[in-house]
């Protein structure tokens, strides 16, 4: 049940409030594109989530175009397969966090577990802290921007959209990469299986430039390298015809 | 998948409810862990020339006044204190003696733990049970590690459940799965290492006790997890003086980390740290895999 819920502030108190009373009221979210916020009339577009205590699947699959602030730490799969909401995260969140994110944004203010913004499809994650191992690992689409460093096998199989890191990124960046494109402004461990450095152009400048504005990150863009696919390894070769 | 978690004490009121955090952190892994539960708490170190043993029955009905009063004829030894299926008893004499003695006669009871301070209690069943059962929130201490345990690969019992013991006042928590147990136990066997089972994180305690007898540190002893060890695991590991914590170089198992002016503590997730208080306010990290993290009470 939202308390002091009113056409502008939905408030979520999870120290007496069950969490699936939560993502049901998010579910149930009733839109009206009609409208200028899109939502139906009375749905509140702010939504407050206090006392988190590191819960679980917070705020997923809302698809809706509200803005929900989560005051403190969240488990694991936070706001995954977000759609148009805006969902701030005022601590850490734990592994999976926008998972299979399609569209709008989720920020968070601390630092990212395992596996964040794995598999998303659009819309932007941006972690303002660090990110551990797996970051953007089989990213779809989505924009992925970590303002600290990120862990191990960050970019693992990483089909589409951009992933920019402003500090370090661990061992086997990019392993088996495909057409996803990778920022780094700090050192690089290691890069995986068939990642390579390439030329910061024009456009990858435009691009990086566009992103980190977009994350409201200062940062200069030339600092940053380009890292991305040698299309070695998902590319049938004729030369490698006699290892099948 | 498995819970586990460690609480270290820095402060007189954390030390005092050291029992009743514990359980509100493992309360929070109950999800991960439904099978059994278990803990190592360092409390009331035996004096010198003394030793603790934590004894685990089957029977329900077991007399601990008649193992007490056989063990106070051989060597002396204090009041059991029995908490559920076990008994904390004090013997006047070192671990070893106890040990051997306690093996030829009453074999059908099993050391849980032998030292100074360690004392261990693991059971079958839901954790909530554990907690109750065995009296969790009476207990103060100064530092102490649990376990949650979903079973991946062998099968639910007593024995079966953690923390292992590794040696005097050390012992091990395990989430994740070793895949190259069976060979390792057959090594460590001939090395003269025992085993009570056939689960895959008593052979990862057993190579602790192993390389820590060859005269390894503690800290030596984890980082040749990285090598000697194939599988996932992050492993707490508790010491007299503290624990410390390791995570394989994959990271498959989660882990984080936190500390206050009053403790410091890890878990398996942030839900079980968040149940301690001033969680809120506390530094917290997750730990880098192949690192070994620990936490140590200063010398006096």
């Amino acid at each position: 049940m939202a308390v002091g819920s009113g056409l502008e502030a939905a408030e979520f108190d999870l120290a007496v409030t069950p969490l699936r009373d939560l993502n049901a009221a998010l579910h149930g979210i009733e839109k009206d594109l009609a409208s200028a916020h899109g939502l139906a009339a009375g749905v509140p577009r702010h939504w407050r989530v206090l006392n988190p205590r590191g819960a679980h699947a917070l705020a997923v699959g809302i698809d809706a175009p509200i803005e929900v602030e989560i005051e403190g730490h969240a488990g694991y799969y936070c706001a995954g397969m977000n759609k148009e909401a805006t969902v701030r995260v005022h601590g850490n969140v734990g592994v999976g966090c926008a998972e299979n994110i399609m569209s709008g944004k989720v920020i968070v203010d601390g630092n990212a577990s395992q596996s964040a913004g794995a598999t998303g499809r659009g819309g932007l994650l941006v972690i303002r802290g660090s990110a551990s191992a797996r970051c953007g690992i089989s990213m779809k689409g989505v924009d992925i921007v970590v303002q600290g460093s990120v862990g191990h096998m960050s970019g693992f199989l990483a089909q589409k959209g951009t992933l920019a890191i402003c500090g370090d990124a661990g061992e086997a960046l990019g392993d088996s990469i495909y057409e996803a494109h990778v920022y780094v402004r700090g050192k690089v461990a290691d890069l995986g299986a068939d990642c390579i450095e390439k030329e910061l152009r024009d456009e990858h400048v435009q691009e990086l430039s566009a992103l980190l504005e977009r994350a409201e990150v200062d940062a200069a863009v030339e600092d940053f390298r380009r890292y991305g696919s040698a299309r070695k390894l998902y590319n049938f070769d004729v030369d490698n015809a006699g290892a099948y | 998948m498995c819970g586990i978690a460690g609480l270290f004490s820095k402060s007189l009121d954390v030390s005092e409810g050291l029992g009743s955090h514990l359980g509100d952190m493992l309360l929070q892994l109950s999800d991960r862990g439904p099978d059994s539960a278990g803990v190592a708490v360092y409390r009331d170190p035996a004096p010198s020339g003394s030793s603790k043993l934590s004894l685990f029955s089957s029977d329900p009905g077991q007399d601990w006044d008649a193992v007490r009063s056989a063990l106070d004829d051989a060597f002396g030894a204090g009041e059991p204190e029995p908490r559920g299926s076990h008994a904390v008893i004090v013997v006047e004499t070192e671990c070893a003696d106890a040990q051997a003695w306690l093996h030829e006669r009453y074999p059908e009871l099993r050391v849980m733990s032998a030292g100074q301070a360690i004392e261990i209690f693991k059971e079958a069943g839901p954790p909530q049970e554990f907690i109750e059962s065995f009296g969790l929130a009476d207990m103060s201490g100064s530092h102490a590690l649990g376990h949650t345990r979903m079973a991946t690969e062998s099968r639910v019992t007593t024995e079966h459940s953690h923390p292992f013991s590794t040696g005097l006042d050390l012992c091990l928590v395990h989430n994740g799965s070793l895949s190259n147990h069976n060979r390792l136990r057959r090594r460590l066997r001939d090395e003269g290492i025992e085993f009570q089972t056939d689960n895959d994180s008593e052979v990862a305690a057993g190579y602790l006790t192993w390389r820590l007898r060859e005269g390894a540190s503690l800290e030596q002893a984890l980082e040749g997890c990285l090598e000697d060890l194939d599988g996932f695991y992050t492993f707490a590991v508790g010491t007299i003086d503290g624990f410390a914590v390791l995570r394989d170089p994959i990271a498959c198992k989660p882990a984080v980390m936190a500390e206050t002016d009053d403790w410091v503590a890890m878990a398996s997730e942030y839900r079980a740290i968040a149940a301690l208080p001033g969680a809120e306010g506390a530094r917290t990290w997750e730990p880098e895999p192949g690192r070994v993290y620990s936490w140590e009470r200063a010398a006096v």
